[in-house]
């Protein structure tokens, strides 16, 4: 199987998985304008590579290894689109196809160099949320304002996630803050530094504000910025 | 000969600061359980032990790094101004995050008290502070205070007097980054030795370092070789840590604030979630939170709906069983005019402005708008605003004065603009009192609720759309989230009279003068005059009586006037009798939009400018003459 379909297959169960991360096989095959019994097929290889967990009663989700790469794959596609609607100005009705197509071939570094050349941005033009690279880097400014080329900067030896998406009652340590210096310089301000430990005090229903707890003061931040403090989750003991 | 003595307050938002300020000076500011309430610098004098002292409430900030307008109003104060002394208000509750001001205060050199605030709270949640320890440390005076019930505050003022007489700056051989960046903070005090720096000489090299935009362009155009300089120190400092230099030194000014209470603070058990801890939860839940906002909000509406109705019943039985029965102009004139006007003002200022700024004070003080702002965070997202929005939002339900100054609390232009606009639409207790003075006593409460919401949906409509029109988005909220407090009577009241003030002793006056103004104009005939004039918009376009469209020009002195007005007009304080249900309806609603009172319009022009506030005026008149047209014939069908 090529490695441009299984892509597709990655990308179309990130869609159209429920809150479970469950994806029926039917939508998949809808979706993909292929024969059920082909999208069957296509999904007991990729268990075979540890990429889905697939029951075929129930459906198909991803593994932790399909979840990274359907992340991957949607960074790509949507630093792509950006690339293409502010950088060529295409029209925003064009570029999703185009960058369908080229996700596939770009490798790490272009990935990195192409972020970097774009400002660090954390929204597509259709804004979906931009997901973080693996680089070891404190703050997007570290990184757009280094010369060096992202090469020669280590990998994130932790999962991250954004405090957005925690629960509450879940502690956790600053470890990535993106978006322009104000807003990194406004939240360092009110003690939100790389390693300071967090916990999620609760979150306001439909993408509300999350409110957290840090350095024994109560802060209330917006989904917007929340979605841009990422932090590695902390053992509950 | 004693030298007076210029004392400042710096704190953190939300810490008692205005709770110190007023104790120190008596009870001239509103306190409230807010953030971000003290947008400018307030002065207060007193004399303590023979000596003159002014003391400058400066607003609450977290950082001197000039992100914000309140932080910029601090540090030049600071820096420029050079008081004899500080008194850092320090919430104890919340050491380490107020000691991060704390330590950039002890950097720039000026002699320092601390005042360690809500200490019964932080012993109440088991965190025992060491104070002899933290005053080592920090080489300045820690005194522990109560500031709400006053203890301690004047063990603060006498330190403050003692460091400020002996120019006592802090000293202490704690206060140091790492190596790499003190010997790079040496290097640039150095080269500011050489010129002639206003400014304290290690904050300023720090400043320098950390890459702060203000002093940069102050020192560029003499000095370009000490910007250069620090430009160059800082890329190394960058290049060693492979962060911002400024970002560097914020993280370890943190690590800094987080031994010191390491080594100060002992917390002896673990808190039990507290009956304020639970509340929280309820009020901040998803279900309940919004059913009890809701709650609140309805229960407002119609205490102060029945209590301004019944109120107002009573001051004019009153009145008309003293009315005297002569008969003669003179007469007409101070009766019909002075008298009527002076109970009408009275029922108004009683009725409806007095209890809803104690419940206003009540809310404030007890920190439940925070809550709101959490909950409405979302809904105001739609509105291309965020939640703090909500505070001068509510703030504008008792006066759209305040409100509008209060939008400065909004961290950009843009929203800053939206805020405002949409605080002038918000019924006033002013057009409360129309509203339901008018439409709630002689119609029904159901038509006033409903006036309310269409009000509600056209300052949704008009958010949306202004959201369209004004480039840029919304920053959105970083919000310090307080704790409940118990509210304090004495603060509230104070609050309450402070806001209540104005009203008595500029509005009624006004408003008395108007109504025999308005009465000799009746006698003369010059109503008709004014309100034939006016009777095509008034009569035929929104099926009013003629002598509205005096009431409608009239009322832009303060919209409470038309009401009262309208009494005068009518020649007794029963309305029914000149007014058919519709009619009160649509005179309600169009005074509700119409135009923002004359003291609303000058706070407009203050925050925006007086191109936006002629367009904003000319706007909200011909929207609500609109409505009020469309209103008076879809309405016609159901009345």
């Amino acid at each position: 199987m090529p490695q441009e379909d299984i892509d597709e297959y990655i990308e179309a169960i990130y869609d159209t998985a429920g809150k479970d991360g469950v994806a029926k096989t039917s939508e998949i095959a809808k979706r993909l304008n292929n024969a059920p019994a082909s999208v069957t097929e296509a999904f007991q290889r990729m268990q075979r590579n540890g990429l889905v967990k697939y029951e075929s009663h129930k459906g198909v989700s991803l593994t932790k290894k399909g979840l990274k790469n359907a992340l991957k794959l949607k960074r790509r596609h949507r630093l792509l689109e950006v690339f293409l609607h502010k950088t060529l100005h295409l029209p925003v009705e064009k570029i999703h196809d185009q960058a369908c197509k080229m996700e596939h071939t770009l490798s790490d570094e272009t990935e990195n160099a192409l972020c970097k050349n774009l400002g660090g941005p954390t929204e597509c033009p259709h804004g979906s949320p931009i997901p973080p690279c693996n680089l070891d880097v404190k703050n997007c400014y570290e990184c757009i304002h280094d010369e060096k080329s992202s090469d020669n900067t280590g990998k994130r030896k932790r999962e991250i996630v954004n405090i957005a998406s925690l629960k509450p009652g879940q502690k956790a340590r600053i470890s990535f803050i993106r978006g322009g210096r104000g807003v990194v310089q406004r939240l360092c301000d009110l003690g939100l530094t790389n390693g300071t430990l967090i916990s999620v005090v609760r979150s306001a229903p439909f993408n509300g504000p999350v409110e957290i707890c840090v350095r024994g003061c109560k802060l209330v931040i917006g989904k917007g910025i929340a979605m841009k403090i990422f932090v590695e989750l902390v053992d509950p003991k | 000969m004693k030298k007076d003595l210029t004392i400042a307050l710096a704190g953190n938002a939300n810490v008692g600061k205005s709770s110190v300020f007023n104790q120190l000076v008596g009870f001239k500011q509103i306190v409230g359980n807010w953030p971000g309430k003290t947008v400018e610098k307030l002065e207060g004098k007193l004399v303590h032990k023979g000596i003159k002292i002014t003391i400058v409430d400066l607003p609450g900030i977290y950082s001197l790094s000039a992100y914000s307008q309140e932080e910029i109003i601090a540090r030049d104060y600071i820096s420029t101004e050079h008081p004899d002394a500080v008194i850092n208000v320090v919430d104890a509750t919340a050491l380490e995050r107020n000691l991060f001001l704390t330590l950039q205060l002890i950097e720039m050199g000026v002699p320092l008290v601390l005042s360690l605030n809500f200490i019964d709270e932080a012993k109440r949640k088991g965190l025992d502070i060491n104070i002899e320890k933290l005053q080592c440390i920090l080489g300045a005076p820690v005194v522990p205070t109560v500031a709400s019930k006053g203890a301690g505050v004047k063990e603060v003022i006498d330190k403050a007097i003692s460091v400020a007489l002996d120019k006592k700056t802090p000293e202490s051989d704690r206060i140091h980054y790492g190596v790499e960046i003190e010997k790079r903070i040496d290097k640039m005090m150095m080269l500011l030795e050489k010129i002639n720096v206003s400014y304290p000489l290690r904050w300023t090299a720090i400043k320098l370092l950390e890459g702060d935009k203000d002093l940069i362009k102050l020192f560029e155009k003499d000095h370009p070789e000490v910007v250069l300089a620090a430009r160059i120190l800082s890329e190394e400092i960058e290049y060693i840590h492979k962060e911002p230099c400024s970002i560097v030194i914020t993280s370890e000014r943190y690590a800094l604030a987080s031994s010191i209470v390491n080594d100060v603070l002992t917390v002896k058990e673990p808190a039990k979630p507290s009956l304020s801890d639970r509340f929280e939860s309820f009020s901040m839940h998803y279900i309940s939170g919004y059913l009890f906002m809701f709650f609140v909000m309805l229960s407002i509406l119609v205490f102060i709906s029945s209590f301004g109705g019944w109120l107002t019943g009573v001051i004019e039985g009153f009145f008309n069983s003293i009315k005297p029965g002569v008969d003669g102009l003179w007469f007409d004139l101070l009766w019909n005019g002075g008298m009527v006007g002076f109970y009408a003002s009275l029922s108004v200022a009683l009725g409806f402005i007095l209890p809803f700024y104690v419940i206003l004070g009540v809310l404030e003080d007890s920190g439940y708008l925070p809550k709101i702002a959490y909950l409405m965070d979302k809904p105001f997202h739609s509105i291309g605003l965020h939640g703090k929005a909500c505070i001068p939002l509510i703030v504008a339900f008792g006066c759209n004065v305040p409100a509008c100054a209060g939008c400065r609390i909004m961290e950009n232009r843009r929203d800053r603009l939206i805020a405002v606009v949409l605080s002038t639409l918000i019924p006033c207790s002013a057009r409360t009192a129309v509203i339901i003075g008018l439409v709630g006593v002689y119609v029904g409460v159901e038509w006033a609720i409903l006036l309310y919401i269409i009000d509600f949906v056209l300052i949704f409509c008009i958010g949306k759309i202004l959201n369209k029109l004004i480039p840029g988005s919304s920053v959105g909220i970083i919000m310090e989230m307080p704790p409940y407090r118990a509210p304090s009577l004495t603060i509230v009241l104070k609050q309450t009279w402070f806001r209540f003030k104005p009203f008595l002793i500029f509005a009624t006056p006004l408003i008395i003068i108007g109504s025999v103004i308005i009465e000799g104009m009746r006698i003369t005939g010059l109503i008709e005059m004014i309100s034939d004039f006016l009777s095509p918009v008034t009569v035929w376009w929104l099926g009013l009586p003629a002598f509205t469209g005096f009431l409608f020009i009239f009322g832009v002195l303060r919209k409470e006037a038309a009401l009262v007005l309208l009494s005068t007009v009518a020649g007794s304080a029963n309305v029914r009798a000149v007014m058919s249900p519709l009619q009160m309806i649509v005179f309600a609603l169009v005074i509700m939009i119409y135009i923002p009172c004359i003291a609303t319009i000058a706070a407009l022009a203050r925050e925006a400018n007086w191109r936006s506030t002629f367009l904003i005026a000319a706007g909200e008149i011909s929207l609500a003459f609109f409505i009020g047209g469309v209103a008076y014939r879809v309405l016609d069908a159901f009345i």
